[in-house]
């Protein structure tokens, strides 16, 4: 893991939707350059903890820093902008676009280059057959494909992706380790993803950190969590028994 | 760009099922209404009209499905632009009175450019100071918005007085052009022209630039749209400018079909204008534009062939449009 200063902190975040308190202080770093997992039960925060990061929900305490500069009250466009893309969890796509017209509203910076989207095509094959259908008819692991590859098709330096491997096949989960994989390896960027799937956040992560209840109640390496069951069993539960 | 599979695979199916009806009700229509010279009049006369109420239509189904904005003050744009047009066609009279299709159609589009520029910076205030604050509140954005429709209709009224004002036509606009037994009149083709022109021009912008996939990606997701960075609240502004300039252009159009003006003459239409935006599916201007042409020739159908039930036959439409499909001819994805 890099020993650099982070990437990104949130630093004692408090979110609220409506009259609920759904963050409760959370604090978390991202390193550089690594694959953070952000585990955690359902209903733990990690979804709004991205929500906050991106502005779709703004703090109403406690600051979130990306590169230096304080986000916390930004709007999501200009997140956006600062180099952060996000793979909601409902995975966002535009169901009457295209793939192709999906990918080219995500390269703001202009065309697509080509050189990227061979790698994108090497990652996710189906988005190459199906690039002029219209994202709608594709089917679930395709629509998941087509929203990280709809994040990835321009360089960016922090990747947020809310549970990539939700409702999918287990054939489809492999192919989304390895297109992770590649990813790790091809581009140096950050990556903060939720995941529940523990076997597939074990597989990628080089950092992780858990919520319960609004907070990150355990934050380190991945390696770290992996060797220590009774860690894993006091953080995660009984559910991690069965992902193993 | 373009890749090896771009050119491989076939194009996307079409939906073609609402595209025929235009075409299958006039056939339909055809022994009914027995004399073809009839006929022909009838249908380009609903044709014409149709395309007008699509140019006034369009803007608004645009402003719905992006912004999800229900906007009853549309009306007042439509009026506005009308009214524009009448107060500065004196002006123009030089070219409005000349006996030159050339020179009529400058002045024409001279007060079309003038009537879509005085309500597009309308419209622009409008959405700052009415509408912004509603966003989200549909109940308030009624109430608002027929309020900002009734308050317009006041003023209009308080500067030009309740009369009905006469805005005749270009000299080379009126009468007919007549082969056989089928007369058509030149104003109607002028109509037919015009939304033809509207209507490619948002389907090439809605298909070719990026600000059209992001006005179509918004109305599907908006919030996404914002993920990807892209303000959509300026994307919104830019698309109520837009919706109230068509309106503007709609009302000069109206005005002229009608060669009459009346206060209430945008809130009389509107009525019209949504159900065409129902049919349509909302958000959808290829449903808009098959929708505005699928009433106006039904209207002029049954007003020929049935005028107590003419009223009631664009009502009769919607119900078995939406039995049809439920949320319209080409429902946008979210909704």
């Amino acid at each position: 893991m890099s020993e650099r200063a982070p990437l990104l902190t949130l630093n004692g975040v408090n979110t609220h939707i409506g009259p609920y308190h759904i963050l409760q202080g959370v604090d978390l770093e991202v390193p550089r350059g690594a694959l953070t997992m952000l585990l955690g039960r359902n209903g733990a925060g990690k979804t709004t903890t991205l929500r906050t990061i991106m502005g779709l929900w703004h703090a109403s305490a406690g600051s979130v820093r990306f590169d230096g500069a304080d986000i916390t009250a930004w709007a999501t466009p200009d997140i956006a902008r600062a180099g952060i893309a996000y793979v909601p969890e409902n995975m966002g796509i535009f169901a009457d676009l295209t793939v192709r017209e999906n990918l080219l509203l995500a390269a703001r910076s202009g065309p697509i280059d080509a050189a990227r989207l061979r790698w994108i095509f090497g990652l996710f094959p189906a988005l190459e057959k199906f690039w002029l259908l219209a994202a709608g008819v594709l089917s679930g692991g395709q629509k998941q494909m087509l929203s990280i590859a709809r994040a990835i098709i321009e360089p960016r330096k922090l990747f947020l992706i809310d549970e990539p491997t939700k409702g999918l096949a287990p054939a489809i989960i492999a192919n989304m380790i390895a297109a992770f994989h590649e990813l790790k390896k091809s581009s140096d960027t950050t990556i903060l993803v939720v995941e529940q799937n523990f076997l597939f956040a074990k597989s990628l992560g080089d950092a992780v950190a858990v919520m319960d209840n609004g907070r990150v109640v355990h934050a380190g390496a991945m390696t770290a969590l992996v060797a220590d069951r009774d860690l894993q069993q006091r953080l995660l539960g009984l559910s991690l028994d069965r992902n193993q | 760009m373009t890749t090896r599979v771009e050119q491989a695979l076939p194009p996307r199916r079409r939906d073609l099922a609402p595209i025929l009806l235009v075409p299958l009700v006039a056939l339909a229509a055809l022994p009914l209404v027995g004399s073809l010279s009839t006929w022909v009049t009838l249908t380009l006369a609903g044709l014409a009209m149709g395309m007008i109420i699509f140019i006034i239509a369009s803007g608004l189904t645009l402003v719905f499905g992006l912004m999800d904005v229900l906007n009853f003050g549309h009306g007042a744009f439509i009026s506005i632009g009308a009214y524009t047009a009448a107060v500065l066609a004196p002006s123009l009279s030089g070219l409005i009175r000349a006996d030159s299709l050339a020179l009529n159609l400058i002045a024409l589009l001279a007060l079309i450019a003038l009537a879509m520029a005085v309500t597009g910076v309308l419209g622009y205030a409008f959405e700052r100071i009415i509408i912004m604050p509603v966003y989200r509140q549909h109940l308030k954005q009624i109430l608002v918005t027929i309020g900002g429709l009734i308050v317009a209709e006041q003023i209009i009224i308080a500067v030009f007085g309740p009369v009905l004002i006469v805005l005749p036509l270009p000299t080379a606009f009126r009468g007919s052009l007549v082969f056989g037994d089928i007369a058509i009149e030149r104003y109607r083709l002028i109509a037919v022209v015009v939304g033809l022109v509207i209507f490619a021009a948002m389907v090439l912008i809605l298909d070719r630039t990026r600000i059209g996939l992001l006005i179509r990606a918004g109305v599907e997701n908006g919030e996404m749209v914002e993920a990807l960075g892209y303000h959509i609240r300026r994307l919104f502004a830019g698309v109520f400018i837009a919706g109230s300039a068509l309106a503007g252009l709609g009302g000069v159009m109206w005005g002229f079909y009608r060669e009459a003006l009346t206060p209430g003459m945008g809130m009389d239409v509107m009525v019209l204008v949504f159900i065409v935006v129902v049919i349509g599916g909302l958000g959808s201007v290829g449903g808009c534009f098959i929708g505005s042409l699928l009433v106006a020739v039904v209207a002029n159908y049954t007003g020929f062939l049935a005028p107590k039930l003419a009223l009631g036959s664009n009502i009769l439409l919607m119900a078995l449009i939406l039995l049809w499909r439920s949320r319209g001819l080409y429902p946008v994805a979210k909704r």
